[in-house]
């Protein structure tokens, strides 16, 4: 029995040491690429933002998301979301005719 | 919170629509001493010069036409404000400023004694502002009208959609020689509010703007930006959008996207339109007339 709460005990502090997932989306005049993403609620990820372009912005108001996605460059965005649900996402930062279309959804599965 | 136009009207009477966010705080002090007269301005947004599509099959021709119902009115505004969005944004430096002279040449046409014009993003975000300032002029100002105080903001020339600290602490030092009762009107492009913000219709920086015009207790806010009507309230302050004389976009987070909506041949401009706003008496009271793009009233 001793054995067994350990190896539980070890596979449990090797999850939670296990590095997050991480998600790579490219960024460019109009559109993300994926434009959907899906994570499990309470999954720990990592969004991997790069712009293949120009300067843009990834918004998620909803989970209080912002961050600026340089020219040539790569953002961060680390989350576990807590709430599962669909969650929409959009460039804030004006980008041209076009700027409007370029949005995406978050999906985080129950 | 969200105010239906209908239920203002609805409490309100119809015409003449007397809105909640008067100008209650005029002082005689402000036109030294003379009663003030009644006066009244248009509010003209999101015009789009340049625009094609299925959108708009009529593009080329709703701002001219918007232009000679103002004329064929019989009353004259004091003066025609535009709300951003004069032209639609191009990656072409020329086309852009093409697109500005366009314009200007036909608002040009307008029998109105002022014209104030404010930039959207569509004008402003891609060069900083560049182009819009050779054609019209300062990004933000301020000036005073027959007792009220005009603020004029630009949240689009950043292209995050921020005012930017340095025109907040402008916006201050402006505010800062008004009496906190002084009848004031602030114009910008987006909303200074988090009206919709997963389609960034909102102001970065909204927040900190919003906090110093708390304060004014008789502040009304007229924007556009989103092409169409809308009344909200931020504690005190009433902010109220305009329709667009380009094409009209959905309510807010009511589509999976903010595209614009199909033209309907059977009732051609529909949802297009602009905005009269009157001043009234004394007490510097606002009322707002909406029209559609012919001049009928709506």
């Amino acid at each position: 029995m001793k054995a067994l709460v350990t190896t539980l005990v070890l596979v449990s502090l090797a999850a939670a040491a296990a590095p997050p997932r991480v998600i790579q989306i490219t960024a460019r005049k109009f559109e993300f690429s994926p434009a959907e993403i899906h994570l499990r609620r309470g999954e720990h990820v990592v969004l991997e933002l790069t712009s293949l372009d120009r300067r843009h912005g990834f918004k998620l108001p909803e989970l209080g998301i912002r961050a600026d996605v340089p020219p040539g460059g790569t953002a961060r965005v680390e989350l576990t979301p807590e709430k599962a649900g669909r969650f929409s996402f959009a460039c804030d930062v004006f980008c041209g005719d076009g700027h409007d279309d370029m949005a995406g959804t978050l999906v985080v599965d129950p | 919170m969200h105010i239906d136009r209908r239920e203002l009207l609805k409490l309100l009477g119809l015409g003449g629509v007397v809105l909640g966010s008067g100008l209650p705080g005029f002082s005689l002090a402000a036109t030294g001493g003379k009663k003030p007269e009644d006066f009244f301005f248009l509010q003209l947004s999101d015009t789009h010069w340049g625009f094609s599509g299925p959108a708009n099959p009529e593009a080329d021709r709703t701002l001219k036409e918007v232009v000679q119902a103002v004329n064929a009115s019989k009353a004259r505004p004091d003066f025609v404000v535009f709300t951003g969005d004069l032209t639609h944004t191009t990656d072409d430096d020329g086309l852009r400023r093409k697109r500005m002279a366009e314009f200007k040449a036909i608002v040009s046409e307008l029998h109105v004694p002022r014209t104030v014009f404010l930039p959207g993003e569509h004008d402003a975000s891609l060069d900083k502002g560049q182009a819009y300032q050779e054609h019209f002029g300062a990004l933000h100002q301020s000036f005073e009208h027959r007792g009220v105080h005009f603020v004029a903001l630009d949240n689009v020339s950043d292209p995050s959609g921020a005012v930017g600290d340095a025109q907040i602490d402008w916006l201050k030092a402006e505010l800062g020689k008004l009496d906190r009762d002084a009848p004031i009107v602030v114009l910008a492009h987006r909303p200074l509010f988090d009206l919709y913000p997963q389609w960034d219709w909102a102001t970065a920086d909204g927040a900190k703007v919003l906090s110093v015009l708390e304060p004014y207790r008789h502040l009304t806010v007229f924007y556009g930006h989103i092409h169409q009507e809308n009344h909200r309230t931020t504690g005190h302050i009433a902010h109220h959008s305009a329709k667009s004389l380009m094409f009209p976009l959905p309510a807010p987070g009511s589509a999976p996207k903010r595209a614009p909506l199909p033209w309907d041949p059977q009732h051609p401009a529909r949802g297009l339109g602009y905005r009269e706003v009157d001043v009234r008496g004394k007490s510097r009271e606002l009322g707002v007339e909406e029209y559609d793009v012919h001049g009928a009233r709506v």
